[in-house]
Parts: structure tokens; sequence; C-alpha cells
């Protein structure tokens, strides 16, 4: 049977159409159909079990179907870039949102979401979501970072668990031998997980209560000077298979002490028993005091989404009525802390050992990246460490950089909340 | 008859001509408008600011930085990929039997994904520890391990670039320049013997790199060009979570970080890549101009 070229197109358009319908059918997304659809964006996480949990808690949901994404890969640029369409998702959680997202009215305002719980909040994880007295994520859990170090080999180097920088410094360079190394903080050399945590081991602060840069100051650039010992000590392992979030090169016994977060503590502590313990990273300096990094994946609403009440409604029934959830998702998985204080007094997983020592950490020590640190401001200090450490960069010169480029940035995000207030 | 054909030659033009003009131009031309308006968070043109994008783009250390470290990735990559795959072309152009196996061997490095051999290349070849596969051959010779690409003195991350960018392009353009020595007339080799010419580079030299002229043209002009544009292997071998070194970062990858990470400043980005694409423009104009690109040897 032969075809003629009509016939041929006809079909060939035929198709086409077909393919399209089929392709617009399935976007996960409301309109035309019975009931509300809603997409919600979840990074991918490291421990398995969590993308069932999520699926589980948006199947109980019946005032809307709820579509779940794992999202692999570079999840806060994928995010940043779906929010200028009208194709991204309902709800998603973001590490932030930014100030930026904030100001450009990207997000939608939750306040109302904490109407009479919003004490029961931790406030070191709710603060950095709050912009102008209003709340714009729903803090999810509470992540931490700490310092793991194993015991045993501790003792047989006869080194203390170190508790100021010179003491971490002179410990990873004695632990370290040819087939193990004595710190491992990332295989850049800790540039870009410890950000300002070395700052507040020093006493100093990323932004100041108001507003300004807070670590102009000679002690900064001491205290930076002190990574880079550690690196052209020889003291770091780098180059690992899999970076500080993995607790692998800990494990396998690659080095002797790994930064990295209390999500990992559950398969430490299945791989090596009680042998490890956790520290803050140590103070430095007379001002000095220990420190822990705490952050907080939020909830968010994406301004653009078609359902927007309804991805409030979600929300809402998710991170702030079913507390069961929040504590199976925080605690059944990895470790995290739950972001309600309630539900962290009752987490029976984080009341002994080191668990215990993590969420006593957070509370004496823990600081949160400010929400006027934007991320021009965290790329110009994450090189400027970058070059400090690895390349022998004078700290002084470089923090002389990052503060002109910080306090540019202030002023800029300063500028657009008047402009906003004036108009 | 004639307004048929124009009918025909539109349905089948058509589309593609609407895709690239939606897909390709449009995007440009919004690109380049959006370059002289502040644009946060928006791909909406709001707050016109003249040129002030493009002076804080060269004013800019980490991008200006990011376009100098390319010159020098441009000047290095471009000949030491034409000399490797010419060697290779010359290689399986000689051999008599088997030739259509190795020229598969060769060649097929070329369908691999730059993130895929970027992956194996950072993650079991050139991964920093004693069991990786570079340490271990370095352990055999008593050598201790390297953290390949967490070092900048000495900047071993370099010889992971390279090698993984050769690894996957030299096959490719050891193609073309089979095709240009399959060209050669074998008269101008037996000529050349009878005059008394010794075989090997006298022969290299004064018949078979002029007559691959136009080959070598094009095939630099394609290694500047891919050059200038490398992001992939950049990105997957050195970037983590937390962002990307500021050392051998590629003007793409900043432009990515500043216009569609979460800087999201898509009016600064959008300034970065016509002044990027004006130095392609420019390098690539100049090197034709050089290389007497299009003219024959009667126009002098």
């Amino acid at each position: 049977m032969t075809m003629s070229r009509r016939a041929l197109l006809a079909a060939g358009a035929g198709a086409g159409v077909g393919l399209l319908a089929a392709c617009g059918s399935n976007t996960g997304r409301g309109g035309g159909g019975s009931g509300t659809e809603l997409s919600q964006w979840y990074h991918q996480y490291g421990e398995a079990g969590t993308q069932q949990a999520v699926q589980r808690y948006a199947a109980a949901y019946h005032k809307a179907r709820v579509t779940v994404q794992w999202r692999p890969g570079d999840y806060d640029q994928q995010t940043a870039a779906a929010l200028l369409t009208d194709s991204g998702p309902d709800v998603f959680e973001v590490n932030g949102p930014t100030l930026d997202q904030i100001q450009g009215g990207q997000v939608v305002d939750l306040t109302e979401m904490l109407d009479g719980v919003k004490d029961d909040f931790n406030p070191a994880v709710l603060t950095p979501k709050t912009y102008d007295g209003r709340v714009w994520g729903i803090p999810q859990v509470i992540d931490m970072q700490m310092l793991y170090y194993r015991k045993s080999l501790l003792r047989d180097a006869g080194v203390q668990p170190p508790t100021t920088l010179d003491a971490l410094v002179d410990a990873a360079r004695k632990l370290s031998t040819s087939k193990v190394k004595g710190l491992f903080l990332g295989n850049d050399g800790g540039a870009g997980v410890l950000g300002g945590t070395p700052l507040h081991a020093a006493g100093l602060q990323l932004v100041t209560d108001d507003g300004e840069v807070g670590f102009d100051d000679p002690s900064a650039a001491r205290t930076l000077g002190k990574l880079r010992q550690l690196y052209a000590g020889k003291s770091l392992l780098l180059g690992a298979p899999a970076d500080w979030a993995d607790p692998s090169a800990f494990i396998q016994g690659l080095t002797a002490m790994q930064w990295s977060g209390l999500w990992a503590l559950p398969q430490i502590q299945q791989q090596l028993g009680d042998d490890f313990g956790v520290l803050p990273f140590p103070g430095d300096g007379r001002n000095g005091r220990p420190t822990v990094p705490v952050g907080a994946y939020g909830a968010a609403v994406s301004a653009r989404g078609r359902h927007k009440e309804a991805a409030k409604e979600f929300v809402k029934w998710l991170w702030v009525e079913r507390t069961d959830y929040q504590e199976d998702f925080a605690l059944s998985y990895g470790f995290h802390i739950p972001a309600r204080i309630s539900l962290a007094k009752k987490a029976t997983k984080l009341k002994n050992g080191p668990a215990a020592d993590a969420v006593r950490f957070t509370t004496d020590h823990g600081y949160a990246q400010p929400l006027l640190w934007t991320p021009a401001a965290q790329t110009a200090y994450q090189d400027a460490l970058s070059r400090i450490i690895r390349s022998g960069a004078s700290p002084e010169s470089e923090l002389r950089g990052v503060v002109r480029k910080v306090s540019a940035e202030l002023d800029r995000v300063k500028k657009v909340r008047n402009t906003k207030k004036s108009s | 008859m004639r307004r048929r054909r124009a009918l025909w030659f539109w349905v089948f033009v058509g589309p593609f001509a609407a895709g690239l003009a939606l897909f390709t131009y449009v995007p440009l031309l919004w690109s380049v408008a959006l370059s002289f308006f502040d644009a946060h968070n928006t791909v909406t043109p709001t707050h016109f600011v003249g040129l002030d994008n493009y002076t804080a783009m060269l004013r800019d250390d980490a991008f200006v930085g990011s376009l100098r470290t390319f010159l020098v990735f441009t000047a290095f990559i471009v000949p030491a990929t034409y000399v490797f795959s010419l060697a290779l072309a010359l290689m399986v152009n000689r051999v008599r039997r088997a030739r259509a196996f190795f020229r598969s061997v060769f060649f097929l490095p070329a369908a691999c994904s730059y993130v895929v051999a970027a992956l194996v290349w950072k993650m079991s070849i050139f991964n920093g520890v004693r069991f990786g596969l570079a340490n271990t051959v370095l352990g055999w010779f008593g050598g201790d391990p390297v953290a390949w690409l967490s070092i900048t003195d000495p900047p071993w991350y370099w010889l992971v670039i390279v090698t993984v960018r050769l690894w996957l392009q030299a096959g490719f353009y050891m193609i073309l320049f089979l095709a240009g020595l399959q060209r050669i007339d074998p008269v101008l080799y037996e000529a050349a013997a009878v005059d008394g010419a010794r075989p090997g580079w006298t022969v290299l030299r004064h018949i078979t790199l002029p007559q691959l002229r136009a080959t070598s043209v094009a095939v630099v002009l394609l290694l500047v060009i891919n050059a200038f544009q490398a992001f992939d292997e950049f990105y997957n071998l050195l970037s983590d979570a937390r962002g990307y070194p500021p050392y051998a970062r590629p003007p793409l990858v900043y432009l990515y970080y500043t216009a569609l990470g979460q800087g999201q400043n898509l009016g600064l980005g959008s300034a970065g890549a016509v002044i990027l694409a004006l130095v392609i423009a420019v390098v690539t104009v100049g090197q034709a101009r050089w290389l007497r690109l299009g003219r024959t040897d009667a126009d002098g």
C-alpha cells in the first residue's frame, strides 16, 4: 500500500497533536479537572526512605491531589529558575527563601499559617525566614553541622578532643599518617561548607543585628589564616570520593575527624558503634566561642502558582498541623532536629549520647545564616576563603575586598526595601 | 509550479525556522535588551540602567578572571587537540588492516556525554584517595596520593580537565582530518618520492599540511569556539553543592551562577553573556582573517 504525501502529512499532523495532548495532560498541575492539583518539589535527600515518606504524606491529603517531585541535582538553582515561570511548583522546600526571592515577590506570605503556634517554632531557624515581620517559609526541620571524631584514633595518637582552633590544627597534624588524614572539611579544604563558622568561632558575625558587615575586624583574618595552616600542613583529607555531607570517608577510616551534619549520625553509629564523639567548631582567640551552623529547609509557596490558597492550606496541614508527620520526617530516616520546640523536647532518639550533644550544641552555640547575607555576598566570601585556604592568599587583603562587596550588597537590599516601602 | 515549490519549501522549512526564531533569536534579543535593565529575579525588563551592567561586569574581578583563565585554556587546548587528533588521523590512515576498527575505537569517546566522562574522571581515575586509579599507579612507583582536583599548587586540576577534553573530542577531529587526508592525491606523494623527498617530517611539512589547510582552518575555528563555550566538564569536575572554586572557573559557569543561580541577576548575567559573545566573535573573526579563511591563492 502506498501513501500519498497529503495523507502522510495529515497522519503526521495528527500524531503531533496527539503527542502534544499527551504531554499536556501529564503536567501534574490543575485546571479543568475535578479537584485541585498541586505540585510539590523536594531536593534529593541522601537518607533512604525519605522520598517514600513524603509521597505517603502527600497521598494522605484529601483536599487536593498533590504530586511530589523528587529533584536531584542543583536544587537551589532549579527552584530559583522555576520561580520565574508559570510551570514551577506550587509548594516547594527551599533553603531560604532568599531575600531577593522575597523582595522580588516570588514567594507567598505565610504568616497566618503560624497563628497560635509561632512560639513553638525554634526562633533560630524561623528568624531567617522572617522579613519585615512576615514569615515566608515554614521551617520543616533543623539541620546542624558539627565535628565527628574517632575516639580510638585520638586515643592511640595521645590527642584530646580539641576545644580551641589551635588545638584542632595541632590534633589534625598529629593524627595524619601515610594512610589516614587528620581532618576532612570537604574536598575544597572547607571553603564551601564552613562559610561563616570560623568567623562566629572568632566571636564575629556575618551581618550585625543592625544590618552592617560583621567581620570587619583583624581577628577575622587571624582565624581564617589558621584554616590555611591546616591545608598547608597536609593535615586535611582532599579528593575523597564522597564529599563532606556523606560520612563515608570517616566510616572508611580515611580521616580521623570529619565535619558533617547531624543527618549522618545514624549511619556513623551503625558502622562505628560507640567509637566516635562529636564537637562544635572550636572557638578562636580572646572573644572566641564554640559554634555550630544551623539551617532549615522550609516549605514555601510560589507566587506564580495557580492555586495559591490551596497550596497554603496544604502547607499548613503538613508543616503546622500534622506533627506526627513532622516527627517522622525529622527522625525516622536520618537525624534532624524537629523545628517545633515541643517535638524536639519529646524526641527520644535525640536524648542520649552524641545526638543529645548535638541538640545541646544547637541550643548553646547555634547560629543561622542571616537573611541579609545574599548569594552575591556568599560568592564573594567563599571565593576569598578558597583563595586563602588553597592558594595562600593574604587573609587581610582578601577580607578587605569581601567587606567592600558585602557592604555594597547590604546597601542594595536596603535600597530595595526603602523603595518598596515608599511605593 | 514555482508557487507550489515555494509552498512546499515553507511547509518543510517553516517549522524549523519558527523554532529557531522562537527558541534562539527571541531569547537572544531579549537577553540583549535585558542587559540594559535592572532585572533581579525577573525576566521582564523593569528599571533602565543603561551600560551599568556592562561596567559592573567588566569591573568584576571574578568575571574578568574567568575570561583570562579561558584565554590561557584556549591557548593550550587548541594546539594540543590539533596535534593529538592530527597524529591519530595520520596513524589510522597508515594502518593497512582493520582501519575501520581503529577509526571507531578512537571516535567512540565523541559519543560519550561530557557529564558522564567528567564524573568517571573525577570519581574513578583522579579522585584524591589512595585507591583512585591514578593514585594506584603512582603508588606502584612509590609516589604519595595526589588530590588532583583539590590542590592549586601545583595545579593538577588542569591535567584532569585537559585529558578529559582531549579524550572526548580528539576522535571527532581525527575523523575530519582523516577525510582531509583521503582527499590528498597520492600522485603528490609519488612525485615527492621521485624528487627524493624523505618520507616523514619533510613530506608532512611540504605536502600533507599544506593540503590539509582548509581542514585545519575549520578544525581550529571549531576548537576555539568550543574552548570558550566549555562548561560541562568544568562544572561537573569542580563544582559541589556549595558552589564553585574561583580558580579554573569558565565564564559560562560564572554567568550561570550570576543569572540562573540563586543570584538571579538576569540583567547582569545578560550583560556578561553579550560581552562573552563579543569576545568569541572578535577572536573568531581575527583568527579567520589571520588564517585567510575563504580566500583562494588567486586572491593573494
